[in-house]
């Protein structure tokens, strides 16, 4: 009964310690309303500025038509370009030997040159050949402008053509995201890299600026043990850096009309797993440096490049070197990546998500131990 | 006298870095409710010590007891017993005067309504009563070494370790602290302080002077000066080392 009663009592100990820690750093955010605006404020912006510039549709492509054939059949492939919201289109009836003008001053992306016999061709024979020209300094561009070309003429087949029969047809359905929208993509993509960075950013100074301050010495010299003051200094960013995902999850959706098909309490859960362990991975930081300059650049180091990069973000891992893939296992954001774009645009359920979330706390542990085993080596030092 | 009632005591205490010995096989015992001063100049290795008295450096070597406890395996429980304020007061500017002291109380796991009554008696004392919602960087720097002593003895220590509380300090705040040293006294606490100002320790009740990483004299202060023939601190101190560097060059 009394041992009992004197656990009890340690327990409170180390919980009323944790406590002080958490309240403690909470005071300081409130006390700091800059601190607030940026940590509410500058997501918001980075989600409106990535958000609109990550876009990799291209619209108003300049086309410039060169038609000799002067037909029904051509005006009406023109007119099928006209009607493509993709497209802008004006005819060009300058000297042929000029043509390459149009590229050089950046006039047109991409130019139609209708032959003569178009229509002749168009009615006589199975096929009738058009020439495409295409700008390919952005070969990016150049393929999308290529696909959405085929597309007008593939539409233009269809419509004015009933009378060839087809052998076979191919009708591609395209799952969970019908339209191919890149906005479909890059925005969870976005919700991922914002999180991290702020998250991590927002404990990389915690333990750096107290180092700075000469507070630490106060603080080691009292019964507290490291893995209370790590546990102490994360548990109050979890509920800001949370509020912060809620936040540019719900613009996110409103701004780029992105989908959500799955469970949102699932998300918000698996969000809070996330969180954490970019919160560790900032208090791990926060424990290897000494100020908090470089606290904050090791932050933006650790999170802005590899989770661009190596979390299939925007590029496919599947197509990188093996080492790369080996690497990416370590980037959070690889995890989370797949458990936001499977939620929202899969509905994915937990069990399917399972490995994802196994990962992320396998990472966080890792993490967070690293960081309470780097503080005591600190103090014995 | 007992051994259990040394407020600390130490034998051989020694802690390299490399190959640098920063303290070198130091011994020394302080009585409780003491003020016992411990001098030298800036890197002769007082903060060294008080570190590993305050259990946040392990020692090289040598045995040390603070509060009759083992440092080495028994730490854990000298923090319990320890205070300690160093030189840049250690209070949170950016947070209220409550907060610190809920703060400092809260990492010493005190219970909230223990923690209410002395938090309540600490503000009378140090007379910050109506203030305690203000900020701490706004207070006055006297208040805020008052405030900052309150704060490192709230959990009720026997020792109280003062590392250069007194540097960068104009000397009429000097000279208050000294005040805030004889009341923490009066409360039956034993000081533990260093300092590189030789006037102050005129106040303490004995003193050690300390040069590379050792004790070279330990002494009441009138005591040291009669030994010395001299009539204030500064001229012992500077006789002593001048000694110690002949001596060395002797040796050599």
């Amino acid at each position: 009964m009394k041992k009992g009663n004197k656990i009890n009592r340690l327990k409170k100990r180390w919980f009323g310690r944790i406590l002080a820690i958490s309240r403690k750093e909470f005071m300081h955010i409130i006390h700091d309303p800059r601190s607030l605006i940026i940590l509410f404020v500058m997501p918001v912006l980075q989600l409106i500025m990535f958000g609109y510039a990550l876009n990799m549709e291209i619209q108003n492509i300049n086309l410039a038509v060169i038609d000799r054939s002067h037909s029904t059949a051509s005006r009406d492939l023109i007119a099928a370009f006209k009607g493509s919201p993709y497209f802008s289109v004006f005819d060009y009836d300058g000297p042929l030997s000029e043509i390459e003008g149009l590229f050089l001053n950046r006039e047109a992306h991409a130019i139609l040159e209708i032959n003569q016999d178009f229509q002749k061709n168009f009615q006589r024979r199975p096929q009738a050949a058009v020439q495409i020209l295409i700008d390919a300094a952005d070969p990016n561009a150049a393929t999308m402008i290529r696909q959405y070309c085929s597309g007008v003429i593939a539409l233009f087949n269809k419509t004015g053509n009933l009378d060839i029969p087809l052998r076979f047809e191919i009708k591609p359905r395209i799952w969970y995201n019908p339209d191919l929208k890149s906005d479909y993509f890059f925005i969870p993509g976005l919700v991922a890299l914002i999180l991290v960075m702020i998250s991590a950013l927002l404990t990389s100074i915690t333990i750096t600026r107290e180092k700075e301050m000469g507070t630490m010495e106060q603080i080691l010299v009292s019964p507290i043990r490291p893995v209370e003051i790590v546990l102490g200094k994360v548990l109050p960013y979890i509920v800001l850096a949370f509020f912060d995902g809620v936040l540019i999850l719900l613009l996110g959706m409103i701004m780029f009309d992105v989908p959500f098909i799955g469970s949102y309490l699932l998300l918000l859960l698996l969000s809070i797993i996330y969180i954490t362990t970019a919160l560790s991975l900032g208090l791990m930081i926060s424990t290897a440096v000494s100020t908090q300059q470089v606290a904050m650049m090791a932050a933006v180091a650790a999170t802005l490049l590899p989770t661009i990069m190596l979390s299939g973000f925007i590029f496919p891992l599947n197509a990188m070197p093996d080492l790369l893939q080996y690497i990416s296992y370590i980037v959070p954001a690889k995890y989370y990546l797949i458990i936001i774009r499977g939620i929202m645009l899969k509905g994915n359920t937990l069990v399917q998500l399972a490995g994802q979330t196994g990962f992320l706390l396998l990472l966080t542990l890792i993490l967070l131990l690293n960081a309470v085993r780097k503080f005591s080596l600190n103090l014995e030092k | 006298m007992n051994q259990n009632e040394w407020a600390v005591e130490t034998h051989n205490l020694t802690r390299r870095f490399g190959k640098f010995v920063a303290v070198d096989k130091i011994s020394l015992q302080v009585a409780k409710g003491e003020i016992f001063g411990f001098l030298g100049a800036n890197g002769a290795g007082k903060t060294t010590v008080i570190r590993m008295l305050s259990g946040i450096l392990a020692p090289s070597s040598g045995d040390a007891q603070v509060a009759g406890l083992d440092i080495y395996s028994q730490s854990e429980k000298i923090k319990t017993r320890i205070g300690y304020m160093s030189q840049k007061f250690s209070l949170y500017e950016d947070l209220t005067i409550e907060e610190n002291i809920n703060f400092y109380g809260g990492i010493y796991g005190l219970p909230p309504d223990l923690l209410a009554e002395r938090k309540t008696s600490l503000l009378e004392r140090v007379g910050l009563a109506e203030a305690a919602r203000r900020m701490t960087r706004d207070l006055p720097l006297g208040f805020k070494q008052r405030l900052a002593l309150g704060c490192s003895l709230l959990h009720d220590p026997m020792i109280i370790f003062l590392d250069e509380p007194t540097s960068g300090v104009d000397p009429r705040a000097r000279r208050n602290f000294w005040d805030l040293i004889y009341e923490t006294c009066d409360l039956g606490k034993t000081v533990f302080v260093t300092t590189h100002f030789m006037d102050e320790s005129e106040y303490c009740h004995r003193v050690s002077i300390m040069n590379d990483g050792r004790i070279i004299a330990l002494d009441e202060p009138f005591k040291l000066k009669k030994k010395y023939n001299k009539t204030s601190m500064q001229d012992v101190f500077i006789t002593i080392v001048k000694n110690e560097i002949g001596r060395k060059q002797g040796e050599q």
